[in-house]
């Protein structure tokens, strides 16, 4: 494989950049592979970065419907973070920190990875108290946390609304300074690239239309180009997980809903921080190009559109203009929906099932994009290994059978309990 | 925007209503022995269905009561709307 290089750059600057190799090649499905990865979106491309990198697994392909990326994995904010209080969720989502940190490095492809700090807005006594005791949550699993007071959230963001006569005047807030943002389609490029050059083979337009069970052990995947005889199975399908479910006559906690996320015209930098509004449901961030990146609730019914209605969007973006009134004044240039796996207590399954050589990537709900690398490098160590790391053990599919729930926020398809 | 035809009020806009998720779900039956696994079908378990799929709403900001939609999840297309005791 080519390496991205300044040297190489300036050599096919020479032939007028015509020169370079394929990022990754078209590949048409084989007869047998040892691991079938379902899904080519950021998931399902890590899972098979790390089964080749971590796990010398190489003959390996990833089935994708429609084109690489092209899901959520296009579709979302770009958010990083791992802010959460739970041991399994703080602990899988710093491990997912450390290798977003390395993350250009090692796949030898700039994703962006801008760690500019997230804060989320406290608007009461109460939430203060919260978030304090997150923050120190935090902090005890060595995620760095810091409570901010009115007076230095204004400084970090001094055009949110600071007038004393609004609805929900803002307290203080809690940041996370190691937070932040990345390129969404480097990320996928990134690992297509370096899945591919390890022998991967990356096949796209290639829809899965059934499996081939028997004995309760999975046997191979029938596909729009030709059944595929295969050892393992990793679903990382996200919002059509619900689809495929129903092919293996499984039914599982989770419900397929639809996310809108807008952006505006772009402007000059404002806001070099991700701000999160705590009464309600409303993030933003400024991305490189200048839009201000924005999202919010769920639509609140089970969809598979991928498109939106305007009653939530409306509902967001008053959120929005409640906490930073200069929105009220920039045109939306774009909006948009994606179709999230919610699962019922809002986190997610990384687990085996009960069907052998079957293994079930899911229920990311808000946060996947954030997840990629820990989610495929702790699915790739589930499939190779045929037991869950420590990192993914809260992420059980049986919790639900056993109550164990990971109730971070305590809410999952019901977004209305919030 | 969606459209439903409350079934007390007649056609109303989506903001007047909430969601309440599959209406095919049944509770199990009170004073009956039944299995962690029937309990955890009928409280975490679903289907999510893509294409027809029977629902039920709330005519919160109307008459306030439960009703059944027949609506399809991909296309949003609302093909039957009737109250919440009737079966389709």
């Amino acid at each position: 494989m080519q390496k991205y290089s300044i040297f190489n750059l300036i050599k096919n600057a020479f032939s007028g950049h015509q020169n370079w190799d394929l990022a990754w090649k078209d590949a048409t499905p084989k007869k047998e592979y040892d691991v079938i990865i379902i899904g080519g979106g950021g998931h399902g491309l890590a899972t098979a970065y790390y089964l080749a990198k971590e796990h010398n697994i190489t003959n390996v392909a990833i089935i994708e419907k429609g084109w690489l990326g092209g899901g959520n994995m296009g579709r979302n904010t770009t958010i990083i973070r791992s802010n959460y209080m739970h041991d399994d969720n703080a602990l899988f989502s710093e491990f997912g920190m450390d290798l977003w940190r390395k993350m250009s490095q090692d796949l030898n492809y700039n994703v962006m990875f801008s760690p500019r700090g997230i804060i989320n807005l406290a608007h009461s006594d109460a939430q203060m108290n919260v978030f304090a005791r997150r923050g120190n949550s935090m902090r005890l699993n060595d995620i760095d946390a810091v409570l901010l007071n009115r007076e230095e959230v204004k400084e970090i963001i001094p055009m949110a609304d600071f007038s004393e006569n609004v609805r929900f005047p803002i307290f203080g807030g809690l940041m996370q300074p190691s937070a932040g943002t990345a390129r969404h389609d480097a990320v996928a490029w990134g690992y297509a690239r370096q899945a591919d050059s390890m022998g991967v083979d990356i096949i796209q337009n290639c829809e899965v239309t059934g499996f081939d069970v028997s004995g309760g052990k999975i046997n191979g995947v029938r596909t729009s180009r030709g059944d595929i005889k295969v050892k393992k199975i990793g679903l990382c399908v996200a919002g059509s997980t619900n689809i495929l479910a129903e092919k293996l006559n499984m039914t599982i906690p989770v419900e397929t809903h639809l996310l809108q996320a807008c952006v505006t015209e772009p402007v000059k930098p404002v806001l070099d921080k991700v701000v999160t509004f705590g009464a309600g449901h409303f993030y933003i961030s400024q991305s490189d190009k200048g839009e201000m990146v924005m999202g919010g609730d769920l639509d609140g019914y089970n969809s598979y559109a991928q498109r939106g209605n305007l009653p939530t969007l409306q509902h967001v973006l008053t959120e929005g203009i409640a906490m930073m009134p200069f929105l009220s004044k920039l045109k939306m240039l774009r909006t948009w929906g994606g179709i999230m796996d919610m699962s019922m207590d809002g986190s997610p399954i990384i687990d085996k099932t009960h069907i052998e050589g079957l293994y079930l990537n899911c229920g990311w709900c808000y946060g996947g994009f954030k997840a990629t690398p820990a989610s495929g490098w702790t699915f790739a160590h589930t499939i190779a290994q045929d037991r869950v790391h420590k990192l993914n053990e809260g992420y059980s599919l049986s919790r639900f059978n056993t109550g164990h729930l990971l109730d971070e926020k305590g809410l999952g398809t019901k977004t209305w309990i919030s | 925007m969606l459209h439903i035809k409350c079934p007390h009020c007649g056609m109303r806009s989506q903001n007047e209503f909430s969601y309440g998720g599959d209406a095919t779900i049944k509770r199990p039956e009170l004073n009956k022995e039944i299995s962690d696994q029937d309990w955890n079908n009928f409280v975490y378990n679903r289907k999510s269905l893509r294409g027809k799929h029977l629902e039920l709403w709330q005519h919160l900001s109307g008459c306030r009561q439960w009703i059944k939609v027949e609506r399809d999840t991909a296309t949003h297309e609302i093909f039957k709307t009737l109250k919440a005791n009737q079966d389709i």
